[in-house]
């Protein structure tokens, strides 16, 4: 009796609770989202996954009884003000003992593995892995490769099965990198190295952002880790490995080797773009120096200095976004980025040059041969 | 219940003390009541400033590359929403019931130290308008309100952003350090014959933990602080890697305060859910003991888990796993507190009333943030939940469906008893559903979009992660949650309108503030009562077959209460300048601090030689 019409009219004062739910729910799948962490794609990531996979089982099943037991308590002990005063009770030692043990064996249940996870996931890789350097920029990630002796910026290559163990720092403040596809997080600082470690198991391209507040533009501080084949990753590095400095070979890279990268990347070359001869490559390489950009950006993978402001450009020309995730690459969007970067990433440390639509055009030539 | 008498008692009482009205009787006021009352309204008002500030942060993220708002508005926006809650919204609300209440359930006729009471309102007052006034002057803080180094450096953020940030909170921590003083003494001392510790109610009982905690929390967010000033000021190096200094250290340091915190804000709603359950289902709380302990314990553990904030920062193997576990033991006593409010209800005779649907309201989300709290004590999956819109969903679960859920079953349980005038109780269960719905609208979706990879502080997304449904949803939510506000407002306009007469006890309540008239006269108890029992009130009541005693007709003529003074308001004012001069360092600014600190001194001067009545 306690539970009939009013109950039923109580739950269905609930109805929009439900049906927000249900759209909510809707949205759900990991599938509407590339950046999710719910379909890890390393070993690494899988240890974290299992863990929270347990404890969200528990939390649920934890979930439904509690709240179960508050909705019965509110339905099935409805007084009415002139009801006698019902029995006071003030504890029940027994009851306390158990509802004190329950919580603490599931808590164990949670802790072991837990523990086996952090050790897991603070082991050393061993040596056969690829080391990479990461350093965190206001606000763009900058990647070396010590053993390969190749620089580059955003976009983080790294071969499918074999493990990848990252050493990272920040050129200034903390920032976090975030792989959501990959794995954990791991906070860079300017004064200690940090480590992270994974083992790609597929092919493809996976977003990842900083998750430290680092700044006016910590939102827009996306990279990407693609995630090739090992020869396709062999080719890349070794393309990446012939973007040398002058001295040492003909700048910028020959066109073989931009066929190379765009058969080795899964970026299409978007447009035929001009070579070295082209009248437009030619103002745009003057204006690369002439204009201050040099000062701030490298051109060159192979050896590249270190301590630069701005990314290295050696392959900007083949990436899929600019400024770190803000811009999609294409010819429009460099252009408009060039002339006007403060416009589009307030607080950027690129400072707007007074570049020209006819000098950005020269300037989006050259950068687009940089494959 | 003796209407007359207690008009009579009014009328004589205006006759024995004056009739205290005005600008300058709040002014110098000592007593606890008023003091309540200031701390309330003026919390309220910054908590409505904090809720703007959010609607404006949800407009900006309701579409993908939105530009509603510049990143840097965005940034100083989420900051300031964060501080204002924390600081100026859920402590000092905390503060409006501790003030009010704990005299009167301890059967006091005021705290130990009535003008350090007003001085902390003004310094608190002084702390919450400094720290608004960056807006004025375009400086707001900008950093996030844990305002990680080495950002906060002066390197990384010139201008005034962070000093304000940095002195406003070191004025608000004189403050809470000042009250926590006061009440810890209040409780320790000034309990009427017969309280003993383990008969005192659970809402004097949190709070007493409360400020145990505020004690020992608060000095080292002041030397953090300090710190930090001397590192944006003087050229250290504490925090700047550059001169040898550790980033980490200001992490640390944050977080052995900003754990504790977190219980700070919420063991006082715990408290009053406590006590607004019995009253409503008409029977004792539930293991009383276990509850204190439970909350002794969690305050102890407290500060054993900060590092659990700071996972991602690869502290290695061993330390991960001792702040995993000490996180996870934090969950039993917490788990101990829930059954106990349910053991509470079960067998009840429950009568729905508004406050008890928002202390039922705060259980059940309370539950949900305190279970994705123990799915982040486990780093390898906090690897992935930290810094993401999962761990914004969690302790906004926490904040609002448990601090805020519990102030606000508060605010209609003591309104009759602090404003005289009943809450409408319709509207009450309009703004209870309001709340209830627009809040898990609001942050539920949180919890995907951050296992989906949503980080937290982003001023913008780009479309195409997925992330828009959820954000749009999220910013509805958000207007819902604020309309349901717009209720308790109009609600309080309404009945503030009619007449002022709620009884002294509307709720059969069990607690020492029911048996005196609402509002209560200047000297709370006409006679300090003598406890026997827990529940005092009900077992007084059961003695005389279910009714109040009729109250003593006290003139209030030789009742003994500190004399008003305006020294504690020259005092705040000296505190708040001699901080504020550092602002304007090197320049004017050592001149303002000196001013201020003579002002400070003077009024401590005359503070301490003043009659005290």
């Amino acid at each position: 009796m306690l539970l009939g019409t009013t109950a039923i009219r109580r739950l269905g004062r609930l109805a929009p609770v439900l049906c927000v739910l249900a759209l909510v729910l809707s949205g759900c799948t990991p599938d509407h989202y590339p950046q999710t962490a719910l379909r890890p794609l390393s070993d690494f990531g899988r240890i974290g996954d299992d863990i929270q996979t347990t404890t969200l089982k528990w939390a649920v099943v934890v979930f439904v009884l509690v709240e179960g037991a508050l909705l019965f308590a509110i339905f099935r002990f409805r007084g009415k003000p002139g009801d006698p005063e019902p029995k006071q009770v003030h504890g029940n030692t027994t009851v306390e003992i158990i509802w004190t043990v329950i919580p603490a064996l599931i808590l164990a249940a949670i802790a072991v593995p837990t523990v086996r996870g952090i050790f897991e996931t603070n082991a050393t890789p061993g040596p056969d892995a690829l080391e990479v350097q990461i350093i965190g920029h206001q606000w763009w990630w900058e990647f070396r490769y010590p053993s390969l002796n190749v620089t580059t910026a955003n976009e983080l290559h790294v071969p499918v099965g074999r493990t990848v163990s990252l050493k990272m720092r920040t050129a200034d403040v903390i920032h976090s990198f975030w792989n959501p596809r990959i794995g954990g997080k791991r906070d860079v600082f300017p004064n200690r190295e940090t480590r992270l470690w994974f083992k790609a198991e597929q092919p493809g391209e996976y977003p990842g952002q900083c998750a430290e507040f680092c700044g006016i533009q910590h939102g827009r501080m996306a990279f990407r880790v693609e995630a090739q084949m090992p020869e396709e990753f062999q080719a890349w590095s070794t393309h990446m490995q012939s973007l040398k400095a002058p001295a040492a070979a003909a700048a910028p890279a020959p066109a073989d080797s931009v066929h190379t990268a765009s058969a080795g990347a899964t970026v299409p070359s978007q447009n035929p773009s001009p070579g070295p001869g082209d009248p437009l490559y030619a103002t745009g390489e003057k204006l690369f120096m002439t204009k201050g950009c040099v000062g701030c950006h490298s051109l060159v993978a192979y050896q590249a200095p270190q301590g630069m402001v701005g990314p290295n450009l050696a392959n900007v020309g083949a990436r899929t976004y600019i400024a770190a995730g803000t811009l999609k690459n294409n010819d429009e969007n460099l252009a408009h980025w060039i002339m006007n970067p403060q416009g589009i990433k307030q607080g950027v440390l690129m400072p707007n040059l007074g570049v020209k639509p006819e000098e950005a055009k020269a300037l989006v030539a050259f950068l687009r041969a940089h494959q | 219940m003796a209407t007359s008498a207690i008009d009579q008692q009014r009328a004589h009482a205006a006759a024995a003390h004056g009739d205290k009205t005005g600008l300058w009787s709040w002014l110098t006021t000592v007593d606890h009541k008023r003091i309540g009352i200031l701390y309330g309204s003026t919390a309220f008002i910054f908590f409505l400033m904090g809720g703007i500030e959010a609607l404006l942060l949800r407009i900006q993220l309701g579409s993908p590359d939105n530009t509603f708002l510049s990143p840097e508005t965005y940034n100083q926006l989420f900051t300031m929403h964060g501080t204002t809650m924390i600081f100026l919204g859920i402590m000092p609300l905390s503060a409006a019931f501790f003030n009010f209440m704990i005299p009167l359930q301890i059967g006091a006729r005021d705290v130990a130290f009535p003008r350090l009471n007003a001085f902390s309102y003004w310094v608190f007052l002084a702390g919450g308008l400094f720290l608004n006034a960056s807006w004025i002057v375009g400086a707001a803080p900008d950093t996030g309100w844990f305002g990680y180094a080495n950002l906060t450096s002066r390197q990384f953020s010139p201008g005034m952003h962070v000093d304000f940030w940095m002195l406003g909170l070191q004025i608000l921590g004189i403050a809470s350090l000042a009250a926590a003083v006061n009440f810890f003494v209040t409780i320790v001392n000034m309990r009427a014959p017969g309280m003993r510790l383990m008969r005192m109610p659970m809402f004097t009982w949190m709070s007493f933990i409360t400020q145990v905690l505020l004690l020992l929390a608060f000095p080292v967010i002041t030397v953090a602080l300090v710190l930090l000033m001397f590192d944006r000021f003087f050229g250290t190096h504490f925090y700047v890697p550059s001169g040898g200094g550790d980033p980490l250290l200001w992490q640390h340091f944050f977080w052995i305060f900003g754990h504790p915190e977190v219980y700070i804000l919420i063991l006082p709603a715990f408290g009053i859910v406590s006590e607004v359950l019995p009253v409503f289902s008409r029977k004792p709380l539930f293991g009383y003991a276990a509850m204190v302990f439970s909350g002794v314990f969690i305050a102890f553990l407290g500060f054993g888990v900060w590092a659990h904030h700071m996972f991602a920062t690869g502290m290695g193997p061993i330390a991960d796993t001792f702040f995993s576990l000490s996180t996870m033991l934090i969950a039993i006593p917490t788990g101990v507190k829930i059954f106990n409010w349910l053991g509470t209800v079960w067998g009840g005779s429950v009568q729905y009333k508004t406050p008890m649907y928002f202390a039922l309201g705060f259980i059940a989300m309370f539950i949900i943030g305190g279970l994705s709290g123990v799915m982040h004590a486990s780093p390898p999956a906090d690897l992935q939940q930290t810094d993401s819109y999962f761990v914004v969903a969690h302790f906004h679960y926490v904040m609002f469906g448990g601090s805020i859920f519990g102030l606000v079953a508060g605010a209609y349980y003591w309104w009759p008893k602090m404003s005289g005038h009943v809450l409408d109780d319709t509207l009450g269960k309009l703004h209870f559903w309001l709340m209830l719905i627009g809040f898990n609208v609001t942050f539920f979706p949180m919890h995907i979009l951050g296992l989906n990879g949503m980080p937290r502080r982003v001023y913008t997304y780009p479309a195409g992660l997925g992330f828009e449904t959820l954000n749009r949803i999220e910013t509805v939510g958000s207007f819902i949650l604020a309309l349901s506000f717009a209720v308790f407002l109009y609600n309080i306009f309404k009945t503030s309108r009619g007449p002022r007469n709620a009884p002294a006890d509307p709720w059969n309540g069990a607690t020492l503030e029911w048996s005196i008239p609402s509002p209560p006269q200047e000297w709370n108890f006409a006679e300090v009562p003598v406890v026997h029992s827990r529940d005092a009130l009900w077992e007084v009541k059961r003695e005389r077959g279910g009714k109040l005693p009729e109250p003593p007709h006290v003139s209030g003529a030789g009742i003994h209460l500190p004399n008003p003074s305006y020294w504690p308001l020259v005092t705040a004012i000296g505190v708040l300048m001699t901080i504020a001069g550092v602002l304007a360092f090197p320049h004017i600014g050592p001149w303002v601090s000196i001013v201020g600190g003579l002002v400070l001194l003077f009024g401590v001067f005359k503070w301490a030689f003043e009659p005290a009545g």
